[in-house]
């Protein structure tokens, strides 16, 4: 059986395949905690955990909220907007500030990658990562494994297509690394412009001449958010031409296997990266993503918390 | 096996207790009425298949059965690391004004009684909780005890009881281990 040793979980990239199906197998057994009336245990009686969040979020912020208080930890919401991060105080200053008052997990996201190795190595406590610019997403890595596991009850030889902005992406990231440890097949595509150099560096994938090729006979088609919030206004002419070269439709779906899965990790740009009549459709999963994102996060926060000090 | 062990059960002994622990159940509750059975994760759970089985046999109506892990329950948690992995909670049928029999193979402290009534108490508000257990092995830390028991083993605090279980998960033997 395999155990959880780490006190952070940081990238999908530092776990083995033994602790990535642990935390997905506590995941499948925590989902009943949230079909309840009582959707609570007592586990993480007396924990605290602060979510830090130095860049936008509903979904994954709320999420790890649900996820803590479900496990009955006390949880502080601490976002930029009202953080003294505003009035100049750097990242490591606020850490230590916050670790005065005793925190057992902070839960971060950022925009500088790899900026949780750096905390990690200041700050004692349990760190997980919410998002750190383009390097990892753990949290919505595991979360989309799960979700095709459900629906295909494994993932080893899975053809997956993830299709549109690889370089800005830390979903992608994170699921190159996370799906090839698992034996699936990833596939990637979008505009030059978008795809990182030497991605193949990542683990094995496959870079397509194109969309086609790469939702070709897929098992899951998984489509990116353009991020116009971290592009320059240089990597796409429009959002119209990005749509038709690189935009999921009813059409170019049907190249995908009949039973294949739509995923997407949000928030979508409808009519941009994807049709509506696909977001909305019978293949689409998006919603059942972010089901299993309390889930995942809830296994995730268990199992740090068992970790030892590194 | 090795001279350390001695056999307190063997296959037969262990089905004539269970038949007995089903003609209990049924003899308390006056049939199968609102009668529902929970196993403990894992031990408890086949031994509830295994009641239920019985209960079927003796009484010709199937009982719902259910399994509770109790690892997020448990009072030392903490203590685990890394973290124990968690089990599945698999209870299909509420538990609203039932007569829950919990189901467990060994009473030893009784703390993973306490937990799996927490769990249970979370999962709706039975009638009563009732316990029924293969073995109990004394030494109690906490205030419970069991209504149906198997045998009475007096052991000492160095020993360990286990119910060994074959493939299929059917109990073939109860070992003391000095």
């Amino acid at each position: 059986m395999a155990e959880f040793k780490h006190k952070d979980i940081i990238a999908l990239r530092d776990l083995t395949r033994e602790e990535i199906e642990l935390l997905l197998t506590t995941a499948e057994n925590m989902r009943e905690i949230n079909s309840r009336a009582i959707k609570k245990v007592p586990t993480l009686r007396g924990k605290t955990i602060i979510n830090l969040f130095y860049e936008a979020s509903t979904r994954t912020r709320t999420s790890f909220e649900i996820a803590a208080k479900r496990l009955s930890a006390d949880t502080v919401n601490i976002s930029t907007s009202t953080s003294s991060s505003t009035k100049g105080e750097t990242l490591a200053d606020t850490a230590l500030n916050l670790l005065a008052m005793k925190p057992d997990i902070i839960v971060m996201r950022h925009a500088v990658s790899g900026s949780h190795y750096f905390l990690s190595r200041k700050i004692p406590c349990s760190i997980i990562n919410a998002g750190d610019g383009a390097h990892e997403h753990p949290s919505q890595g595991l979360l989309d494994m799960l979700t095709m596991k459900d629906r295909f009850g494994r993932l080893d030889g899975l053809k997956v297509a993830i299709v549109g902005d690889i370089t800005h992406s830390r979903v992608a990231r994170s699921n190159i690394q996370g799906l090839t440890k698992m034996g699936s097949r990833v596939y990637l595509a979008g505009p030059p412009t978008m795809m990182p150099p030497a991605v193949e560096r990542l683990g094995s994938v496959t870079v397509c001449n194109g969309m086609k090729e790469a939702i070709q006979d897929a098992d899951v088609v998984m489509m990116l958010r353009i991020q116009q919030e971290r592009q320059g206004k240089t990597l796409m002419p429009n959002a119209r031409e990005y749509s038709r070269y690189f935009g999921l439709n009813p059409e170019n779906l049907k190249l995908a296997k009949p039973d294949a899965m739509v995923m997407h990790p949000g928030p979508i740009n409808r009519g941009v990266e994807m049709s509506s009549y696909v977001v909305d459709g019978d293949q689409s999963h998006i919603l059942k993503q972010v089901e299993n994102g309390v889930a995942v996060r809830m296994s995730m926060l268990y199992h740090v918390c068992g970790g030892e000090l590194e | 096996m090795s001279e350390n062990t001695t056999v307190l059960l063997d296959e037969s002994g262990i089905k004539r207790a269970l038949t007995r622990i089903s003609h209990e159940i049924l003899e308390r509750n006056k049939g199968v009425r609102d009668v529902v059975l929970i196993g403990i994760r894992s031990g408890g759970a086949y031994l509830a298949e295994e009641i239920g089985r019985c209960m079927e046999i003796i009484e010709g109506e199937r009982v719902p059965v259910g399994a509770v892990d109790i690892t997020l329950y448990r009072d030392d948690i903490r203590s685990h690391a890394p973290h124990l992995p968690v089990g599945k909670t698999d209870i299909a049928f509420s538990l609203e004004e039932k007569q829950v029999v919990l189901v467990d193979d060994v009473l030893f402290t009784g703390r993973t009684i306490r937990a799996a009534m927490d769990a249970l108490m979370d999962h709706g508000r039975p009638s009563s909780i009732q316990l029924a257990v293969l073995i109990d092995r004394g030494h109690r830390e906490l205030p419970i005890r069991a209504d149906f028991v198997g045998r009475n083993v007096p052991t000492s605090l160095k020993e360990n009881v286990a119910v060994l279980f074959d493939e299929r998960h059917i109990p073939i033997e109860v070992v003391l281990e000095k």
